[in-house]
Formats: C-alpha cells, structure tokens, sequence
C-alpha cells in the first residue's frame, strides 16, 4: 500500500510544482511585456515537475528496497526476536507470519513466537512509513527548490525537458537490449552450472533420455541425460510433419490469393486464414488431444494397426501444421509480390497461362523468400509448446513411426520445472540447457532467414 | 489464306492447349481447396468447442422443496447484507436443513447425491433475496459430479436408474449455470467457475499493457525518428527483431531465472506474469509502431520544422497523433497474442490451484488459458464440457480484441 502512496505523493508534489514554475514564467512575462521568454511557460512547468519527480521516483524506488531490510533489523532488535530459531526456513515462516498480520495481510497468527513479534513489526512498519514519506518530501521539495531557483526569464528550459525526453527514449530502446541479454545471460548461468553435473557430451549426443528428480543431486547420472531423443521429437513433429502439411497448403493458399481470386474474394479469405493464426495454441493444443488424437487412433486401429497409442506424434504434428498455414502462407505472399511485375508480364505475353507462368516464373525468383519463410515457420513450429504438451506426451521415443508418443525440447522444458525437483537438481538445470540449445537455434534459423530476405529483396530493387 | 496451315488449327496444337488448359484449372483448384482446407478445419474447431462448450455453461441440478419457516432459518436483513452471512446461515444448521429436505423431496437415495457444497448455493440465493425465506420455496441445488455423469449416460452404472428416475420426475434437470462465470477453480466440475483465471488473466494484462505500451512506443519513435546510423542501433534493430521470434516459452525461463529471482514471494503472481509478458510483447508493439510512424508522410515534419517545432515537438505533437490509431492495432494485437500465451506463465508457476479470485497485482493467480491447460488434464467427464465453455470464453475476448483492431484500422487508418 505504501508505495501506491508514496507514488501519489510525488506526482501531486510534481503537479504542484509544474504549476507554480509556469506562474513564475508568467510572471516574468508580465514583468517585461516585450521581451520574450527563452521557452513557452508550460516548459518551464515540466522542468521543475520532472525535477520534483524523477529523484522522488529514484528515491521511492530505492526505499522499496531498503524500508523492508531496515524493519526486519528493528524487529530483530526486540527482545522478543531472541527467541527466534537461529536460522532456516522456521525462521522465516515466523517471520512472514507476523509480517502479514502486522501489514494487515491475514488476520490470525497461529504460532505463538509470531504473535509475540506482531507488536515490534506494527511499530516498525508505521516508523518506516513516516519515514519514507518524511524522506519523499524532503527529497521532491530539494529538487522543486533547487530547480525552482535557477528560472530566469533567459532560462532555457525546453532544452533541457527535451534532453530529458531523448533519454527516456533511449533508454525505453535499450530495455530490448537488456532482455536480450538477460535472456542469454540466464540460460548461459544455468547451463554452465548444469554441465558442471552433466558432461556436455553425454548430453548432446546421449540417446536415453529419462532424468530421475528424486535422485540425488551428487549422484545424477548421466546416461539419462541424453538429448538426442528430444531432438529428434522436435526435429520429426515441427520440422518434418508440421512442414508437410503447411508448406504446400500455405504456399498453395498464397498463390491462389495473390494470382487468382477476386479482389472480394481475397477480403474475405484472407482474414478467415489470418483466425487460424490468432486462435491460442492452448486451443490448438486441446483439439488435437481431444479430437484428433482419439481420430488417427481409431483410424490406425480399423486398418489393423492395433498399438497405435492416443497421444501421437502424428496428431501433434498435423495440428501444428495447421496453425502455421497462415504464416508460410504470408510470407509466400509476400515474396512473390516482391517479384517484379514486369516478369510476370513477359511470360503472359510469350503465351505462358497463369500455372505455368507461377511454376516456372514466378515461384523460382520468389525462391529465397519462401525458403526464408519456410526457415522462419519451423523456428516457431519447434519453439511452440502447448500443442506438443497436450498431444505428443512425456515418451522419449528415438523412433520413425509417426503413430508413436514422442516428446520434444519444449514439452521437457515444461516437465522437468514443474515437476518435483529442486532448483539445484541437474533435471530442473537441464530445462535450462534445453532451453538455450532451442534459443541458439531459433536465433541461428532467423538470422539466416532475415538476411536471406534482405538479399532476395535487394536483387529485385 | 488457307485454314489448314494455321498452326492453331492442328489437332496436335488443340489436344497440347486443351491439356495446359485443363492443368490450370486443376491448378487453380487446388489452391481454391487449399484455403478451403484451411477454412473447414478453423471451422471444425470451433463446432466441436461449441457443441462441446454449450454443455459446459450448464450444470445437472436438484429440485430440493425446502420450508423455511417450518426450518426455523431466519434471516435478518441486516445480518444477511454483512459479508459473513454464509456463516450465520452455517450456524442456524442451513447444511443439516438441505439435507433433511434433500431426503424428503428426493428420497434417501436421491439425497446422497446432493454435491456437499450445495448449502452454500442455497445460502448464497438466501442473501440474494430473503424473501425466500418466507415461504416454502423449491430450490435447484447442484447435484454430486457422479449423479452428473450418470445424467449424461455414462459414470458408474449403480446411479443410471436413480438419475433415470429423478429425471423422469423433473427433480433432475440440467440447468444453465450462470455461476460458471462468476466461481473460481475447484475439483468438483459441478462446482468450478471461471471468474478466478479472468480476473486473473485480467490483472496480468493490466500489468502487461501498463510496461509494454510505453516502453513500445517509445522504443519505436527513437529508432524510426531520432537513432542516429551506428553500431549500437543496428544492435537494438537486432535484438528487436530477434525477440519477436523468441519461442515464448524461453521468456517464461528468463522470468522464472530473473524476476522470480529477485521477487521470491511473487511466485504466480500477476506481476511477474504481467511482465514476462510485457517483455515478449513489447517487440510486437515496437514494429508495429514503426510501421506506423513510418507511414506518416515526411511532408508533415517538414511543414512542423519550417514553422519553428523542435525535433521533439515536430514528434509528439505531430507525428505521435497520426501514428497512434497504427500504434493502437498493433498494440491490441499484441495484447491478444499475450492473452491466448500458456507456456510463460507456466514456467513461472502460475500452474497452482487458486480456488479464490486474486485480490491484487501481487496474490497468487491463474490464467485463462493456463485454467484450459488445467482443466484438460482432468479426467473426469464433467471437465470436458467446462473445459470446452472456458475455451469458449477466451475466443470470445480474442474475438472482441481483434474486432476492435479491425475497427480501428479502417475508422482511423489514413491513405495519404
């Protein structure tokens, strides 16, 4: 609750302060009717409400920090926190406990030492919050002060508001930086941390896979922790299967539209295919497991394959397919409309129809672009996740038969951290080395597609 | 001129013409098929969720005759408004009063079956409307999820001929159950809602669209108006293009390696899930407001430079408001992407039984589409149909999301 306060604080101290500065600006006007100020009034405005804000923010935000260390080290000086356990986890519990009830979370304490610590965190709290709104003041009312201080008719205040402005715009670019980083930086901590139990090797090139979280962690073995499996699941569902449906369904949607319908038509085919994209694939996940996995069971049944099991890779794979038509398909669109039209026209007039001015003509100088497409396609159809959950199953199966339960990088990512185990176990640490092996190729897939794209699109400009 | 010499005319020429002729049509059709393809199954989808979903926004309820005044539960107007009402009926004896009328109207049999929740339903009609009380009243309560199955046919076969019984009698019907919308997850799907993951999914967006919209946009006006041609633009060009590819499941480990690192007491709150989503996100926002901005023509800055404006002036006075409706579609398809996001919120744990609404950003919830996950791994028949009526649900927001952005495009795009 304290920080909504504090926030509030600030932002009326800030409003105070942006309409007492464009007074004074006014009153510089009034004072020299024909001189000019350096900035309009409302400049002179933000100056002082972002001088009164940005360090009350800064502030508030390091107080976040510091006011709930500082009130546990009050408490921790009552008398009553000598009976606290020293250390572990019943400490903490107390702790929380006591916590909650003080800051009106819950209202009942059930352990008797957490009772006796309500009262020094009650008065904690209510000390830390005065001070922390003492503080915020003195701090807004220093930089509303100072800034405040330095207005003179001469005063350039848009320059230095809209310095202010370019950083924050800076800054709100370098935040994508940041998460690139810290995604790099969170799997490469991991990772390493996991082959410090599991040798790299064994778990690039293992064909077990089959990690126990409940052994224990010194004794994890690594023949269990073999990868190939998973890739291989990846590779058949979203790679091989998922592609053979969507490649020529895709490309097939993409000619029609752009070469052959009707301009009515295309408004409204066009959007029936971009649902197929916005449907969830939670949904996607769940109709391939309730409808059409039980369907290509019974279907293997009745022409006498009787060990056809209900989670398969071969429904996992059609459904995915399914849902990456519309993407194959507006890339394909993409690229042959990047085909410049003067080719078209000369095979038309050397007498070519349509079909064979598409095959020959149109499709092989579109090429690159569809390939790049096709690149993109599969990096999403192996990172997609909930359709391989819910349809292909937990079975690390090495195997071509594409009626079999399989199980791919992302469905292990799942299982192994929501599972059991501890967060230092090797399989909680292996979703992580999973995880980075499907970044870096993803990353690998789209930056080679990107600048395939680039070059095709270069040839043709 | 001589008919026959005319090389159009051979039979060989008209056989080869008619055979590209037929090609082409054969061409054009399987492209015309391939998007109907395409078509069926997103229609197919959407008739077994809906035939299955129907079913799912009903419940197998109980005719129960209760007498109140006989009963002897009273209820104070004023007591009944305070939110510990249900208590108060719970200490008059509401559930032993159920029960006894539950074997009355129903027999013994029959009021075995009677969901043991069910006082509360017949508590929560008390409050809404005390007048109930007055009179003798014929209350519908929720049967057991057994006497449920065994409605639709299947379930254990000992119950077959009492459901068949009581549904002969009109005691057993199966009843819309406005409920669903308004109760949070529980592990009887007799008594299960959805109210729980909305709010949930709710808060979460709030969260994603309060840090991804501003840092979006104004990443986006940075690159496309002001980066100056450097190595460190075409970095962040990079990165930007290169996270909107990420799978969305390595976003749910870096926030399960960095946020709940650094918040350990936020686990599966709206928070965190709001953020890792803001991050996955916000790179949808940035292209699509570049886009956007790009589109603005450069004529409009020019005549803002010429008449004095700064550079940032020229932006945010001009340029930002014409970019805004793109900006705004871009952005609503984005959040629409979040919403629909399963494996993210996964990774980071918000996959617990949260039987109660969360009552801020920082209680523990679930999500909608991780409810659907949840609820697709029960076994029991009920879940099915709940299962299907939350899908249901969470197509209908992506349907209004979507429709909004459709809206948008054409009221306010411009063609200049």
């Amino acid at each position: 609750m304290s920080p909504a306060i504090l926030l509030l604080l600030a932002l009326g101290l800030g409003l105070a302060g942006w309409l007492a500065a464009r007074a004074r600006a006014w009153s510089f006007r009034r004072a020299v009717p024909d001189r000019r100020l350096a900035s309009l009034p409302s400049y002179y405005g933000w100056y002082v409400a972002l001088w009164i804000v940005i360090p009350a923010l800064l502030f508030i935000l390091a107080w976040g920090f510091v006011a709930p260390m500082l009130v546990t080290q009050s408490v921790m000086a009552d008398p009553a926190a000598a009976h606290l356990p020293v250390f572990g986890l019943q400490r903490e519990t107390i702790l929380a406990e006591a916590r909650a009830v003080a800051s009106g979370a819950s209202h009942a304490v059930f352990n008797p030492l957490a009772k006796e610590l309500v009262e020094p965190y009650r008065d904690a709290l209510t000390r830390m919050n005065a001070i922390g709104i003492a503080a915020t003041l003195v701090v807004a009312f220093l930089g509303g002060a100072w800034s405040f201080t330095r207005l003179r008719p001469d005063f350039r205040a848009r320059t230095r508001v809209e310095r202010i402005v370019m950083l924050t715009l800076l800054l709100a670019s370098l935040v994508a930086i940041l998460t690139t980083l810290g995604i790099f930086l969170s799997l490469v901590f991991e990772t390493v941390r996991f082959f410090g139990m599991i040798d790299p090797i064994s778990f690039l090139f293992g064909t077990h896979w089959g990690p126990d979280p409940m052994s224990s962690v010194e004794a994890a073995d690594p023949s269990r922790f073999g990868a190939i499996p998973l890739f291989w699941g990846t590779i058949y569902i979203g790679a091989i299967i998922a592609m053979i449906v969507a490649i020529p369904l895709g490309l097939m949607s993409a000619i029609y539209l752009t070469q052959y319908a009707s301009p009515t038509w295309r408004k409204w085919l066009k959007p029936a295919l971009e649902i197929l994209a916005g449907v969830p694939t939670v949904v996607y996940g769940y109709f391939a497991a309730l409808t059409i996995a039980p369907a290509i069971r019974d279907l293997a049944n009745s022409i006498g394959i009787s060990n056809a099991s209900s989670e398969s890779a071969l429904a996992a794979g059609l459904v995915m397919g399914v849902m990456i038509i519309p993407f194959v398909s507006s890339m394909a669109d993409d690229s042959i409309a990047a085909v410049p039209q003067a080719m078209r026209d000369g095979s038309l007039a050397m007498g070519a129809t349509t079909n064979e001015t598409i095959r020959r003509v149109l499709v092989p100088a579109a090429l690159p672009g569809i390939v790049a497409g096709v690149m993109l396609a599969i990096s999403r159809a192996i990172g997609e996740t909930m359709i391989v959950v819910m349809a292909a199953g937990y079975a690390a199966n090495l195997s071509g038969n594409p009626l079999e339960a399989m199980t791919t990088v992302t469905v292990q990512i799942v299982a192994m951290l929501t599972g059991e185990a501890s967060f230092d176990h090797p399989a909680t640490l292996s979703a992580f080395a999973l995880g980075f092996v499907l970044f870096l190729v993803t990353l690998g897939l789209n930056i080679v597609a990107l600048r395939v794209v680039k070059r095709f699109r270069e040839a043709y400009e | 001129m001589n008919e026959a010499i005319l090389p159009t005319r051979t039979p060989a020429f008209e056989a080869r013409i008619r055979k590209r002729y037929a090609a082409e049509r054969r061409f054009k059709l399987a492209g015309l098929l391939s998007i109907l393809f395409s078509i069926a199954v997103l229609a197919f989808l959407l008739i077994t969720m809906a035939s299955n979903g129907i079913s799912g926004f009903k419940r197998v309820e109980l005719a129960v005759e209760i007498d109140f005044p006989e009963a002897g539960i009273t209820g104070d107007p004023a007591v009944l408004a305070q939110p510990n009402a249900i208590q108060s009926l719970e200490a008059q004896g509401l559930p032993a009063v159920v029960e006894f009328y539950a074997t009355q109207s129903l027999g013994e049999e029959g009021a075995q079956q009677i969901n043991s929740e069910a006082w509360r339903d017949v508590a929560k009609k008390i409050i809404a409307d005390p007048s109930l009380l007055g009179a003798k009243a014929t209350v519908m309560v929720p049967a057991s999820h057994k006497l449920a199955s065994a409605y639709s046919g299947d379930g254990q076969a000992s119950l077959q001929p009492l459901a068949k019984k009581l549904k002969a009698e009109g005691k057993l019907q199966k009843n819309f159950d406005f409920g669903f919308l308004s109760r949070s997850d529980a592990t009887d799907p007799q008594l299960v809602g959805i109210w729980g993951a909305l709010k949930g999914s709710m808060l979460t967006m709030v969260v994603t669209l309060a840090f991804a919209f501003p840092i979006g946009v104004l990443a986006a006006l940075y690159l496309e108006e002001y980066a100056p041609k450097n190595r460190w633009t075409d970095i962040i060009e990079v990165s930007i293009n290169n996270l909107a590819a990420v799978p969305s499941i390595i976003f749910g480990l870096l926030g399960l390696a960095v946020f709940l690192t650094v918040f350990p007491s936020y686990r599966s709150a709206p928070l965190i899930g709001g953020l890792t989503l803001a991050l996955m996100t916000m790179p949808v926002i940035v292209i699509a407001g570049r886009n956007a901005i790009k589109a603005v023509p450069p004529t409009i800055r020019d005549g803002a430079l010429a008449l004095g404006a700064s550079p940032i002036q020229v932006v945010f006075h001009h340029v930002l408001p014409l970019a805004l409706p793109g900006i705004l579609t871009g952005t609503i398809i984005g959040m629409a992407r979040a919403l629909g996001e399963t494996a993210p919120a996964l990774m980071i744990g918000m996959r617990a039984f949260v039987a109660t609404p969360p009552d801020g950003f920082t209680s523990p919830a679930t999500l909608l589409p991780v409810q659907i996950f949840l609820w697709s791994d029960e076994i029991d028949r009920g879940f099915v149909e709940r299962t299907s009526a939350a899908i249901i649900v969470l197509l209908l927001f992506l349907l209004v999301m979507n429709g909004l952005a459709i809206y948008l495009r054409n009221r306010f795009e411009k063609k200049w």
